[in-house]
């Protein structure tokens, strides 16, 4: 009962998934490569349908609430690639809408996958969409055999430290971490830089609740004028930078990753800068 | 008479599917506490203790060219200590009589499930993960021992060629382990919005591993995979079973009470295993002895219910 009542709102959903995309779509996702068993799912449980149903509120906030515009999505290449973002806007939004992007826009549709925090594989219902929807725990053995693979990779070195900036710091680089760097030596990975404009302004944070953030075991909690960080309709403007080699050891000390990191960092900050130079108003 | 190949734990499900697959082509000698029903008339039998000195017996008086050691057991249900002097004990003699009597090859069954799930776990352990069953489940860590036990002796015997094989959960008509179990109930429950990436091997394919593991490209340890991976409920939805979605909070406090009063037959850590991912990466085994298994996953998930 209850599995058909699922079955049915995953047709719907990914009927208007197909509305919205229109019919380009199957186009698309004949290019896409795929790796599934006779259960509809490859073998990290990423199932393309139920994908393109659960993508359907998130192509909706594509589409009409957020109207992202993206700048040379075809720089990004084919094969294994790392997407570098920028992350912001409390909720991570601009990570779905990338992924969206990739899909929908691209001239060479890719499935994006995201790494997503370990402890989300302790979330009841959370953990299965992430999985399903194509998102995997961010461990490195499961990034080098995504790459190995020829997949493409979307990461957030700042990690929740940019999600969670409070409003003076928006648009401001925080620590990238280096563990990206590392794999993309390792693998000889080009990284594709990307800048995400719009997310900052969708949830103003004014500050960051660190007590009740303890109590809850979140990793902030942001006051916003909304109170909870319901996303406002900010306009979105993905930029795609030309994509970055780098070679080395993955070995290296810490300081020489530094190095390569802060160029991939600076890239990503001048594509912020002139992006909002070029940005006459925040929600049009 | 020509050596012999001694294959322990052999009145158990997979012994006895090991040894009708294996012999026509090998000399068997089975030793097992149990009687083996239904024992072809070429496999030479002793129904012994492992820890008991007639085991040395068999050693001292064949010419022995490989040993398969399953006599391992997993009751959670037995007495602690005896379980783990079984285990423990038995393979540590096991493996002296091995090296005493210059057996030449080692074959030893472990289980993936020695990698333990959890929430921490890459989609796909490879065989150098640590093994962290016991961390979560400590009615375990003899397995782990003797994984560990096997795994010293590789090192200290270069001579031996030791191979250790880590198979995914080994499921099959009549098993009676409790993935197998789990699967054969009518009314499954699980833990509601978890639906974990399960891997499963038909039990005669993982007799066939550890017949292919005789074999000289095989040594060290391997994962051992059966047809692949599905995700839980799909298992579910193969076997035409409608599953009951339990709180994850509040399933292990009632398994804990079910298991003391001998309601419930799956002690409370094994509830991990429908939560989190304890998958691994077969692609060493399949690269040194071009391991396929014969059973599709349909057809390894439907054995359960065959008689």
């Amino acid at each position: 009962m209850l599995e058909q009542v699922g079955d049915e709102l995953q047709k719907a959903l990914r009927r208007w998934t197909e509305s919205m995309v229109g019919e380009d779509l199957h186009g698309r996702i004949e290019q896409v490569a795929r790796n599934e068993n006779e259960f509809g799912v490859d073998p990290f449980g990423f199932d393309l349908n139920y994908a393109l149903a659960a993508m359907a509120p998130f192509v909706w906030l594509y589409k009409q609430y957020f109207r992202v515009q993206t700048f040379n999505i075809d720089r990004v290449p084919a094969g294994r690639v790392l997407l570098v973002s920028n992350h912001s806007g409390q909720l991570p939004l601009d990570g779905a809408m990338i992924v969206v992007a990739l899909l929908t826009e691209a001239p060479r549709p890719r499935v994006v996958r995201s790494m997503v925090e370990k402890w989300v594989q302790t979330l009841p219902y959370v953990s299965t969409f992430m999985a399903r929807a194509g998102q995997i725990v961010g461990t490195p053995e499961n990034c080098r055999r995504l790459l190995e693979a020829e997949e493409a990779i979307l990461v957030f070195p700042e990690g929740v430290r940019g999600l969670g900036k409070t409003w003076g710091q928006r648009y401001q680089l925080q620590d990238f971490g280096l563990g990206f760097m590392r794999l993309a030596l390792e693998t000889k990975t080009p990284i594709a830089p990307v800048a995400v404009i719009g997310a900052e302004e969708q949830a103003p944070s004014l500050a960051n609740l660190k007590p009740l953030a303890k109590i809850l075991g979140f990793p902030f909690v942001p006051l916003t004028p909304t109170v909870i960080p319901l996303p406002l309709p900010s306009r979105y403007r993905i930029y795609f930078g030309e994509p970055m080699t780098f070679s080395g050891r993955a070995d290296d000390e810490d300081a020489e990753l530094d190095k390569k990191v802060a160029a991939v960092k600076a890239t990503i900050q001048s594509m912020l800068d002139e992006g909002l130079k070029a940005r006459t108003h925040v929600f049009r | 008479m020509r050596p012999a190949v001694v294959v322990t734990g052999i009145s158990g499900n997979l012994g006895r599917t090991l040894a009708r697959l294996l012999h026509r082509h090998e000399r068997i000698i089975g030793i097992d506490r149990r009687p083996f029903e239904g024992k072809p008339k070429d496999v030479e039998m002793f129904q012994l203790d492992l820890r008991g000195r007639r085991a040395e017996d068999v050693f001292r008086r064949n010419e022995i060219r490989a040993v398969i050691h399953m006599g391992i057991m997993h009751d959670p249900r037995m007495n602690e200590e005896e379980h783990h002097s079984f285990n423990v004990v038995g393979t540590t003699r096991i493996l002296g009589y091995a090296a005493r009597y210059g057996v030449k090859k080692v074959v030893m069954l472990s289980s993936a499930n020695a990698y333990g799930p959890s929430p921490d776990n890459s989609n796909f352990l490879t065989e150098d993960a640590p093994l962290m069953a016991a961390s979560r489940f400590s009615q375990v860590r003899d397995l782990i021992e003797v994984d560990m036990l096997a795994h010293g002796f590789f090192w200290r015997h270069p001579d031996i060629q030791t191979v250790i094989l880590r198979p995914v959960h080994i499921v099959g008509p009549n098993i009676k382990n409790a993935p197998s179990n789990y699967l054969r109930l009518r009314h499954p429950w699980v833990l509601a919005g978890f639906d974990p990436m399960v891997q499963l091997i038909h039990v005669e394919d993982a007799a066939r591993a550890m017949i292919e593991a005789l074999r000289p490209e095989a040594k060290g340890v391997y994962n051992v995979v059966g047809p692949g991976e599905v995700p839980l409920s799909a298992i579910w939805r193969e076997l035409g079973r409608a599953s009951i979605p339990f709180p994850h909070l509040l399933a292990r406090p009632l398994l804990d009470i079910l298991f003391k009063y001998r309601l419930a037959s799956f002690p409370p850590p094994e509830l991990d295993h429908i939560q989190f991912l304890c998958a691994v990466d077969g692609s060493r085994w399949v690269k040194d002895v071009g391991w396929r298994p014969r059973y599709s996953m349909r057809e390894t998930i439907r054995s359960v219910l065959d008689e």
